[in-house]
């Protein structure tokens, strides 16, 4: 009853506004606004100008202008449209092709006026429905609009908040920051003393451990004297040394006599005093008569390696361990299996052999060097610690300003669905949304998840770009390309995904309402009139 | 559709390449049969023909032949067969067994006409083949078969001495003494050599893939051991050889020496390549020969798995026998020699002497019957897509057509609509409603096909097999139970299409209460009826699995062509014998034309597919299988922006015109790519809409005397050598010439049109040309270059609707194309679109369009038909004409009128404005 007396009230204003009534007489299929240029019984000129025609060639079923115009009421012209009326519901024009096509298009039927098709005029049922569709969803969009105003009012606030945490954030990063630098001039001003007592204690210790192996030397040195001065003679001559072969220059298995010469000097046989050069040149190589092993040789290189490779087995031994979550387990376990092997190989120089240089051990630290050093130390902690807390503001700060720093809409109004997840559950998977995040599915009965698609960016038209979401990057496909998901965002008073589909393999689409998109509503009569044109 | 996907052995052999994989496939050396035929040297036939064994009735000639090698005798029959063609048949005179001869192809027992005998000699015959001064000159030893007319060999037989016949033996047990009296002795009764001759000498020996053959992991067992045939043919003064499909080839066929023989063995092939010999889905054993001279064709009509060696040479290498009283011209004739290597079954080989290249497709209509009449909408747009998901899904597609302008008949649903792949069902979750979804496509005029496969779950809930199984209606593996392979629904049986009580019974699934949820705008789709079996030989069936008493082997080509049939014939009988049926099948076989139309199976996005499109279509249509077409857009990958337009723009000129997309590639509805684009697919289909009179006119033809639609410019300028080999272009009837453009990146190309003297006209601009010249075009990305001949007219309806059938009552708009001399005509063909009223009733109009001393007129050309329209001639359009002072319509009633009319001087393309009289009867048009 009432929305009958508003359809009345409706079209009698509409009918006053443009100032004619509905049966005005002009050519089928002409809209009202164009009326004027179809004058009965004055030639007609075509829209485009291109050329005029008798009024009796309008509408008679041949098209005469190259725009159509002439045949607004026939299918003679492919480029013509057709307007229909459709009183009680919304004025539509459409291509002239479907004109008694036998489809009733118009919902006034006047489209098939001569095709043989029944059409039923159901402008006023379609009216009617449309305007209970449109006022429902004006409700929806008041009270979404509503709640989208709180939302907006939320964000704000929760936006200060966390600008407020920021700031606060970036207060204390401040002092952090100069105690942090603070800390680094008393860790390296207690450095620097702790450096030097460390290498003059090394120093003392080298000097030392030089001594020690100067004496060795001369000792082995003498030794060796005795050993080769077979005849006791009190020098080692050419013959006595020549059974050495070991320190053959040239290693072609002889020492000659000439060879042997060159090791004592030039000379035929030498003291005790003068073996003291001879000496330097040959004790490398020289084989004590009763050591069947050569001598390890003073300083091996690779034992620095060997330490440091010891003394720090994860760093870079299995980098394979770090490769990536990828690794499936039977890879993991091939890897603990081969770790399990490399144990077991018996280590070559992890241990190396004692030998008499070495034997004997740096001192520890006289107390003045130690209690420096503990001094320093207590500082590197400190400044560490330091440290560490900044890097944990920083990394506050990072996600508060990433937070901030999101596209939530003009107004934040999106904000409330950060770091939320809204499922649905369809007959096979459950969908899972999380908005700025990610979308994923779910088999629900067994199986792992799928992820369809990670955050991208808004993605709708121009102008409501914010009606659109897209995910892309997601699992890849066979054949196919990576997953991805566009999720529609309508108005609605509550936040719920409303459907899921994969219009083409791979790429879904996912229907959701949030009061975040509603728009100010119009007042209720706007609306219909907007929508509803004689 | 695709081939196998889910099976594990191809997604290991997919990773990373989309090439074929050619390794599941055989070569000629892999395959047993092919192998030993080949490595036959010629010129060595151990054939003699016992002139005494001649017989001559009424009907035919028969004659012995024999072995020489091993005494085993054949039976030459040869038939003069009405209409200028010759068919010779060779079987073994008693074979151990009876060897297959291929039922159903022949429309009937081809009428004869008697053969009379010239002259005799103990050197050979010389028959009389009727009028023309043919001749059948049948030489004894080595046997051989000329056809002559006048002093000019036409075609020989065996001439290389080629033929090889594998008689049936018993199995030799190799443990056995190879001397093995008693299989001998059994061999020898079978064999009946003649008394008197010399004791067989056994030229046996058994060899590698004689009686069981491994390909990859599958073995076929050969009970009844090797069978194969093989026959030579020398075409003197030939050089072009056309047809066997189906290949991914040029249309000229090549020649084989140093590869692969063309093989003819219907098979799945997943992804396959163009430019190569290999099997592919269907199999049409026949080749059209080609010389300014003359065209000829050889029909094979044999099932089996079947070689097509070709070569060719200009030595003259032909040697005539004694009987031949002249000496032979030129050695420089060029010439081509073809050989056919078939598995099993029996020589039967139709020569079809042309002259003419339409004598040729007539012939062969004579034999194998013609093109299917399809409904008029099938021969517009189909919209197809593996898959379209749900019901929402196919009423979002078909509101899109409607938003966005464009034009399109038929909505498809592949192997996803079914409930879990069981044919004749509907996924309840996603098709709950489909007569819901058939009304609503019936409201707007338009249909939909869904896919019936012809592999059927196993699965003991399923109606349908169920009823095959107690019926006993699957085929039967060698140990005789059902046989089983794996397909989309998982392991799946076969039904014996080969069996009339199961195409029956098939046929009558398809009535409305059988088919659940089916309507009369529902059509039919055969896919994977080569048979695709996942896990078979080769992506098939085994050879040594049964139907009924015969094997795969003997009848493989033949399923798909039984499958397809026994659908529309399910089809008709659903309405009662009136409707017409529309099936699509993807394998075929001679005489496949009659039920339906087939396409190219699965291609790729790619240019070299689209390019390949052409001469694949244009090889089927000179074998009589006009309605085809390939997936626009390229059925997997996807394709570029650019040649998507131009797949559209190629269609909408070919005869199926149906786009089709991979499961796993993007959404590609006409209007996903931006408005220019969406303009320009449009516009595309729009022309062929436009058009759909003529195309209805030339289906007509083609089912009424089997000339192609789509043909190769040489089939109307036969003389003309520059043409034979042109497969990038190609004319629709006599009267269109088409040179689509399938070069990415295309500025122009070069059309060849033909015809010394003859004009043509561009059907876009008017733009008059002359024939014979190479005529270059710029083009851009809405270009379709098409041109109309001069002396034709061509009815289009210019009014394009959202489906053919919204356009049933339109009027007509007819192109009048002028030949130098002022004369143009055609054809105007009308019925109902749908029914077979046509041919029961005579309800159909067909008119004779002339013009000719300034006058155009139409004319019936079928006084007995009848059937009215409410079309009428909306507007004539003539081309290359001259300005008339005035333009007089006459009625039969008497009455004259005035015409109005406007004359373009620039391009003299002279327009009547609205004759307004009825497309069914006669008038005239008077210009002065």
């Amino acid at each position: 009853m009432s929305c009958a007396l508003l359809l009345l009230l409706m079209s009698l204003a509409l009918a006053m506004g443009t100032g004619a009534a509905v049966e005005i007489q002009r050519p089928r299929g002409v809209p009202l606004s164009k009326r004027q240029f179809y004058e009965e019984n004055k030639p007609f000129t075509c829209l485009d100008g291109s050329s005029t025609i008798p009024f009796d060639r309008i509408n008679d079923d041949y098209c005469d202008c190259r725009d159509g115009s002439d045949e607004p009421g026939t299918a003679a012209c492919p480029n013509g449209s057709f307007h229909c009326t459709n009183a009680g519901f919304r004025p539509a024009f459409i291509p002239s092709s479907r004109i008694n096509d036998g489809i009733c298009d118009c919902c006034d039927t006047t489209d098939e006026y001569n095709s043989g098709a029944t059409c039923q005029n159901t402008c006023r049922e379609m009216g009617r429905k449309e305007r209970e569709s449109l006022q429902i969803m004006a409700e929806i969009t008041k009270e979404g609009f509503m709640l989208k105003q709180q939302l907006i009012h939320e964000a704000k606030r929760g936006q200060e908040d966390k600008q407020g945490k920021l700031t606060e954030l970036q207060g204390s990063k401040k002092g952090l920051e100069e105690k942090v630098e603070a800390l680094r001039t008393v860790k390296e001003t207690a450095e620097d003393p702790e450096k030097e007592a460390k290498e003059r204690h090394l120093k003392s210790w080298e000097e030392q451990k030089e001594l020690i192996r100067m004496e060795k030397d001369k000792t082995r040195m003498a030794e060796a004297f005795l050993e080769l001065d077979d005849d006791a003679d009190g020098y080692v001559s050419v013959a006595e040394l020549q059974s050495h072969l070991e320190l053959d220059p040239d290693s072609d298995g002889s020492l000659t006599e000439t060879e042997t010469q060159g090791l004592l000097g030039g000379a035929d046989k030498v003291d005790t005093s003068t073996f003291e050069t001879v000496w330097s040149g040959i004790k490398d190589k020289y084989l004590s008569e009763g050591l069947s092993d050569p001598p390890a040789p003073v300083e091996t290189p690779q034992e620095e390696e060997t330490r440091d490779f010891v003394s720090d087995p994860d760093s870079d031994h299995y980098p394979e361990d770090y490769a990536g979550e990828e690794e499936d387990v039977e890879d993991d376990e091939e890897d603990d299996h081969e770790e399990e092997e490399e144990e077991k190989v018996p280590p070559t120089v992890q241990t190396p052999e004692k030998r008499a240089d070495d034997e004997v051990s740096m001192p520890p630290y006289d107390t003045e060097t130690q209690s420096l050093i503990d001094a320093a130390q207590k500082a590197r902690d400190d400044f560490d610690e330091a440290e560490r807390a900044l890097r944990e503001v920083d990394d506050q700060m990072k996600n508060l300003e990433k937070e901030i720093g999101f596209d939530f809409g003009p107004s934040a109004e999106f904000a409330y669905l950060y770091s939320q997840c809204y499922e649905l559950s369809t007959s096979e998977y459950i969908y899972r949304l999380c908005p700025f995040n990610r979308v994923s599915q779910k088999p629900k009965f067994g199986g792992s998840e799928t992820n369809l698609g990670l955050w991208g960016q808004w993605a709708g038209p121009e102008d409501s770009l914010y009606s659109v979401m897209k995910y892309d990057h997601g699992q890849g496909c066979w054949q196919g390309p990576n997953r991805s998901t566009t999720v529609k965002l309508t108005c609605g008073k509550e936040t719920v995904v409303t459907s899921t589909s994969e219009p083409s393999r791979c790429e879904y689409l996912m229907e959701f309402t949030t009061p975040a998109v509603c728009q100010e509503p119009a007042s209720l009569d706007e609306v219909l009139q907007g929508h509803t044109e004689l | 559709m695709m081939g196998p996907l889910l099976v594990l052995w191809l997604a290991v052999c997919l990773s990373g390449t989309w090439a074929v994989d050619r390794g599941n496939f055989k070569t000629c050396d892999q395959s047993a049969f092919c192998k030993r035929q080949r490595a036959l040297k010629p010129g060595q036939s151990p054939y003699r023909a016992l002139l005494e064994t001649l017989e001559l009735t009424n009907t035919k000639l028969t004659l012995q032949l024999i072995n020489d090698n091993n005494k085993v005798r054949l039976l030459l029959e040869l038939y003069r067969l009405q209409g200028n063609m010759t068919r010779v048949k060779i079987n073994e005179l008693k074979p151990l067994k009876p060897r297959f001869e291929v039922p159903d192809v022949l429309i009937n027992d081809p009428p004869t006409e008697p053969l009379s005998l010239l002259s005799q000699d103990e050197n050979g015959v010389v028959l009389s083949l009727g009028a023309d001064s043919q001749r059948l000159i049948v030489s004894a030893k080595p046997f051989r078969l000329d056809i002559m007319e006048g002093r000019e060999v036409l075609l020989s037989l065996n001439s290389r001495g080629l033929l090889a016949f594998e008689h049936l033996r018993i199995r030799k047990d190799t443990k056995v003494d190879p001397e093995g009296t008693e299989n001998k002795e059994e061999n020898e009764a079978a064999n009946e050599p003649a008394e008197g001759e010399e004791k067989a000498k056994e030229d046996e020996k058994v060899e590698d893939g004689m009686w069981e053959e491994t390909f990859k992991s599958h073995t076929d067992s050969k009970p009844n051991g090797p069978s194969s045939i093989s026959l030579d043919f020398s075409l003197p003064g030939v050089e072009n050889v056309y047809g066997i499909p189906e290949h991914a080839d040029s249309l000229k066929l090549k020649t084989t020496d140093g590869g692969d023989p063309y093989r003819l063995f219907n098979l799945d092939v997943f992804q396959y390549e163009v430019f190569n010999p290999m099997a592919l889905y269907g199999a049409i054993p026949v080749m059209l020969s080609h010389s300014a001279q003359r065209t000829m064709g050889i029909f094979w009509l044999n099932a089996a798995e079947t070689w097509v060696d070709i070569s060719s040479n200009t030595a003259g290498k032909t040697v005539f026998g004694q009987m031949l009283d002249y000496v032979q011209g030129s050695s420089e004739t060029p010439q081509t020699d073809v050989r056919w290597i078939s598995e099993s079954g029996i020589i039967d080989v139709f020569i079809m002497l042309g002259p003419t290249p339409t004598d040729v497709f007539s012939q062969y209509a004579s034999l194998t019957g013609t093109q299917a009449f399809p409904p008029l909408s099938a021969l517009a747009y189909h919209q197809c897509r593996w898959n379209y998901n749900d019901q929402e899904d196919v009423a979002a597609v078909d509101q899109g057509f409607d938003d966005h302008d464009i034009p399109y008949d038929f909505i498809w649903l592949d192997i996803e609509h079914t409930d879990g792949k069981r044919y004749f069902t509907w996924d309840p979750h996603k098709f709950p409603q489909p007569k819901d979804m058939l009304q609503g496509l019936l409201d707007k005029r338009r249909k939909m096909v869904t896919i019936v496969d012809p592999h059927i779950k196993v699965d003991s809930s399923y109606k349908i097999h169920n009823e095959i199984r107690s019926k006993g209606f699957y085929v039967k593996s060698k140990d005789g139970g059902d046989y089983e392979g794996w397909c989309w629904p998982g392991n799946s049986g076969y039904p014996d299409f080969t069996n009339p009580e199961m195409r029956a019974w098939w046929a009558s699934m398809f009535a409305y209460d059988q088919y659940e949820g089916s309507m009369e705008n529902m059509y039919t789709w055969n896919d994977m009826n080569e048979p695709s079996v996942f896990n078979g030989p080769e992506v098939t069936m085994h050879k040594d699995a049964l139907h009924g008493n015969w094997e795969n082997r003997d009848l493989h080509n033949l399923y798909g062509f039984y499958v397809q049939r026994a659908t529309a014939e399910g089809l008709i009988e659903r309405s009662g014998g009136v409707e017409r049926p529309f099936v699509l099948a993807r394998a075929f076989f001679a005489g496949s034309q009659r039920y339906g139309a087939v396409w190219t199976g699965d291609n790729a996005a790619e240019w070299d597919h689209l390019k390949i499109s052409i001469p694949m279509c244009l090889s089927l249509g000179l074998v009589g299988v006009s309605f085809c077409g390939a997936d626009v857009g390229g059925f997997f990958k996807s394709p570029s922006t650019e040649l998507l337009v131009r797949w559209y723009q190629t269609g909408a000129y070919q005869p199926f015109f149906r786009a089709h997309a991979h499961l796993d590639t993007p959404r590609r509805e006409p209007w996903l790519f931006g408005p220019e684009n969406t303009a320009l697919i449009r516009e595309a289909v729009r022309q062929r809409y436009a058009l759909l009179p003529y195309w209805y006119q030339l289906f007509y033809h083609a089912h009424h005397s089997g000339q192609p639609v789509m043909r190769p410019l040489w089939v109307e300028y036969p003389q003309d050598t520059a043409t034979f080999s042109m497969d990038d272009q190609f004319l629709l009837g006599r009267d269109l010439l088409v040179h689509p453009v399938t070069e990415e990146g295309a500025r122009g190309l070069t059309a060849y049109l033909p015809g010394k003297g003859e004009v043509w006209f561009d059907v876009h601009t008017f733009q008059k040309h002359n024939g014979a010249q190479n005529l270059y075009i710029p083009v851009t990305i809405s270009s379709i270059p098409v041109f109309q001949r001069g002396g034709s007219i061509i009815p289009r309806k210019a009014r394009v609707r959202r489906s053919s059938s919204c356009m049933e009552h339109d009027p007509y708009t007819l192109f009048v194309a002028l030949s130098p001399k002022r004369f143009a005509q055609g054809e105007l063909y009308i019925d109902d679109g749908h029914t077979f009223n046509f041919d029961k009733h005579k309800q159909f109009i067909h008119r004779r369009l002339f013009f000719a001393n300034n006058a155009l007129s139409s004319r019936n050309l079928a006084p007995g038909s009848q059937f009215t329209t409410f079309s009428w001639i909306e507007k004539i359009v003539i081309l290359g004409a001259s300005k008339p002072s005035k333009a007089t319509l006459k009625t039969p009633d008497g009455k004259e009128s005035l015409l109005e009319f406007d004359f373009d001087a620039s391009m003299s393309v002279l327009t009547l404005r609205k004759p307004g009289v009825n497309a069914g009867v006669d008038w005239t048009v008077v210009l002065q």
